[in-house]
């Protein structure tokens, strides 16, 4: 009984024991492939957001962390890149949370100059309606680069809303709390950096990804 | 021969794991919006059955029955990882438009089930042909509903193919006809139950005339109403 019971457990301790080593030997293997293909998205979406400009490895390390509820939407730190062109920061590269999407938080990207005028803007994650929602993301509607070179100043939040509201924005039909979320986010992380100036010198802290 | 035979109409149509077992069904309603998806699925869970069946097959005199199926389900829960990993680093956007539905492949019981029915019993090489065919099943069930719903849906064939290929695979999306507002019902998870229970109505239909027919062939009689027997 002992004997079966011990022989047993032998065998499936051998058996763990090689799943774990082919495992590990995969891991090793697909490591840095992986890592390279998550920093290329990265470089992807933020050369995206960044017309005519090569984003690279330079601008992922240049990445500081910042967590603003209220603005950002996020109790979390997320994570602002500081673009510089010939030693003159250019513009902020900073993630933001829309808490209050149709179903769900709304992951976005946004571009803004120091002065606070958009550059660009992406949807990174979301998971509103298919076919009314989802005319946020970039390959679906062109309605995300609307966003392009608006600027938010102290006098004209009322424009930043939808027109249904009195905005410049258009809305989806059967969507208007999509739009409407996206656009009180790409806003408020505008605003986000126009109340922030210390920003700009702040050393990057970002953890190594 | 006809063991292989036997074994290819097991897995495509008798006893199809998506149609006829129903197993596996959470990934297969939720992930079939689009086609590319489906084969991407489709391929994952092929690749992890044959892996799992090889495995068990060629350790089943080796293993003692009590401990079987601990050792099945490390088998399964590794190669599962080993496929995850792998798409992780070589189709990095389908790897993050599937989403989880990858780690839970070691959840299809369509796998384990293979494992314990046929690998631990059958030589290698039958194993493995089982395992293809029944892979191949559930990856034509995923096809057929994710291609019904991506029509019915957005109106497009293989949008997003290019997460699967690669960026040449763009030429391959077809747009069949384009909508201001796409018909949701297709896109969301209730149009996936509706269209799985349809492809299983039109299975068991083309079954019950295939029987009617071998029985008009063989010269029985054909009744329009079979009641039950008498008690």
């Amino acid at each position: 009984m002992i004997r079966a019971i011990s022989k047993n457990a032998l065998a499936l301790g051998v058996v763990a024991v090689l799943c774990v080593a082919i495992l590990s030997l995969v891991h090793i293997q697909t490591e840095p492939r992986i890592e390279q293909q998550r920093q290329a998205s990265k470089i992807a979406i933020l050369s995206e957001v960044l017309p005519s400009v090569e984003a690279n490895q330079a601008l992922l390390q240049d990445c500081i962390q910042v967590t603003d509820q209220a603005l950002l939407g996020r109790s979390s730190p997320q994570a602002l890149y500081r673009w510089r062109k010939d030693g003159q920061l250019a513009a902020y590269l900073i993630e933001t949370t829309a808490p209050d999407g149709y179903s769900g938080n709304i992951d976005l990207i946004v571009a803004v100059t120091p002065e606070g005028t958009i550059l660009g803007t992406r949807i990174l994650n979301h998971q509103e309606t298919p076919g009314l929602g989802d005319k946020i993301e970039a390959r679906r509607s062109p309605w995300i680069f609307s966003f392009n070179d608006k600027t938010v100043t102290d006098n004209n939040a009322s424009k930043w809303a939808v027109r249904k509201d009195g905005g410049d924005f258009d809305q989806f039909t059967g969507a208007t709390i999509t739009p409407r979320a996206v656009i009180n986010a790409v806003r408020k992380a505008t605003l986000f950096i126009q109340q922030h100036p210390e920003l700009a010198t702040q050393p990057a802290n970002c953890p190594k990804q | 021969m006809s063991q292989f035979k036997e074994l290819a109409i097991q897995g495509l149509w008798k006893n199809n794991p998506g149609l006829v077992q129903l197993l596996g069904l959470c990934p297969l309603l939720a992930v079939t919006a689009t086609i590319t998806n489906a084969l991407g699925l489709g391929a994952a869970t092929l690749l992890v059955l044959l892996g799992s069946n090889v495995a068990v097959s060629m350790v089943r005199n080796h293993v003692a029955s009590e401990i079987r199926i601990p050792v099945f389900v490390l088998i399964i829960a590794s190669l599962v990882t080993v496929v995850q990993l792998l798409m992780n680093a070589y189709t990095f956007g389908l790897y993050q438009s599937l989403g989880i539905f990858i780690p839970l492949i070691v959840t299809n019981c369509a796998i384990i089930g293979r494992a314990e029915a046929f690998a631990s019993k059958n030589a290698v090489l039958p194993s493995a042909i089982d395992a293809i065919m029944m892979g191949l099943g559930f990856m034509l069930v995923l096809t057929v509903l994710g291609a019904a719903r991506e029509i019915l849906g957005q109106g497009t064939l293989f949008d997003g193919a290019d997460l699967l290929l690669g960026s040449w695979a763009k030429v391959l999306r077809i747009e069949l006809f384009s909508v201001d507002s796409h018909f949701l019902l297709a896109m969301l998870p209730p149009g996936a139950f509706l269209g799985m229970g349809l492809i299983i109505a039109l299975k068991n239909t083309i079954d019950s005339k295939l029987k009617q027919k071998e029985a008009v062939a063989k010269g029985s009689i054909a009744r329009a109403r079979v009641t039950g027997a008498a008690q």
